[in-house]
């Protein structure tokens, strides 16, 4: 994350990959969800992509506040707020950063994973796309602190918030559609905590990690 | 004046509950915002947002139905300036029964904490004696 352009490329790569997922976030949300989150996440990023097209030159901070203003738009459903939020957050972290370090990264992410709990009013264990990133931010936390490199810290934040997907098929919900589901919301990965995942995983390649 | 700003996944929802509200509260403003950007089911923070802007009333009270109205208006607030967001209060009561207690009781004249009261009320008071 060298400078607005390395975050311009983090956010083309976490379009393309809610264009790639699309069917997949889609097939898990219709399971305990209303079935649109793979849409309405991949209309989100081409909004955010379109935004970011008639803007001049830039900071990280104003890139991230672009792609909040558009997922807030035109995401819809809880998760246009909430990822709207998170970056939102990560935008207000980032200011007056022109070249954010690793640390910088982990203190944005920090801030995305405060939003997210404040306005979902989620913990970990609730089924939610707080059990990725919490455990992302964690493990982002323990690799800035012996590595320099943001797509390293990243990396380490995308494999974590795998796990963290993955350990939410056995879940209750406690949030959302699917807390109306109980017991027959267990067996099934969470869809918020999966595109959490993949957006991380993104965010990471784009840097070559 | 008090005025209510009524957010519901649903147009016909909103506009319904809306028409119910101004048929016993004539004088109160109410804006009615329903369905999502696309127009159909879910909730549209530029929406929510310019009708809380454009509202003539000192003080604004939103009704929210389900979890993303919630979302989304809390999500709307923090978007605010700093003036508007303190005449704006999100309220915390069932959708159609809190909006009709609050536009009822403002219509009488009462102030924004009197009306958040009401509906809050709404959500306690049987229907069934």
């Amino acid at each position: 994350m060298s400078s607005a352009d390395s975050v311009i490329e983090i956010v083309r790569a976490m379009a393309a990959a809610m264009e790639e997922h699309r069917q997949e976030l889609t097939r898990l949300d219709s399971e305990i969800g209303d079935g649109d989150h793979g849409t309405n996440m991949h209309r989100g990023f081409q909004a955010a992509l379109e935004r970011l097209e008639g803007m001049d030159t830039s900071t990280p901070s104003d890139v991230l506040k672009a792609v909040s203003m558009a997922l807030i738009s035109k995401v819809g459903g809880a998760a246009g707020p909430l990822y709207g939020t998170a970056f939102l957050r990560a935008s207000s972290a980032l200011s007056g950063k022109e070249e954010p370090d690793a640390s910088d990264a982990v203190e944005a992410m920090e801030a995305a994973l405060a939003g997210i709990k404040q306005r979902g009013k989620a913990e970990v264990g609730d089924k939610t796309m707080v059990d990725a990133l919490e455990p992302a931010v964690a493990a982002a936390r323990k690799e800035a602190a012996s590595s320099g490199d943001v797509g390293r810290v990243l990396r380490a934040a995308a494999d974590a918030a795998a796990e963290g997907a993955e350990s939410t098929i056995p879940l209750v919900a406690r949030r959302g559609r699917a807390s109306y589901l109980g017991e027959r919301a267990a067996g099934h990965k969470d869809p918020g905590a999966t595109s959490t995942h993949l957006l991380l995983d993104a965010a990471a390649r784009a840097l070559g990690a | 004046m008090v005025g209510l700003v009524l957010v519901s996944h649903s147009p016909e929802i909103a506009s319904g509950t809306a028409e119910l509200v101004r048929q016993m509260a004539g004088e109160v403003e109410v804006r009615p915002v329903g369905g999502d950007a696309e127009g159909s089911f879910g909730t549209d923070p530029d929406r929510i947002k310019n009708a809380i802007e454009e509202m003539g009333s000192d003080e604004v009270l939103v009704f929210m139905d389900l979890g993303s109205a919630v979302l989304s208006a809390e999500t709307v607030l923090e978007m605010l300036g700093e003036e508007l967001r303190e005449r704006v209060h999100l309220v915390d009561a069932p959708f159609v029964e809190g909006a009709f207690a609050a536009g009822v009781t403002a219509s009488a004249g009462a102030d924004a904490r009197e009306c958040m009261e009401a509906a809050r009320q709404a959500r306690t008071e049987p229907k069934l004696h």
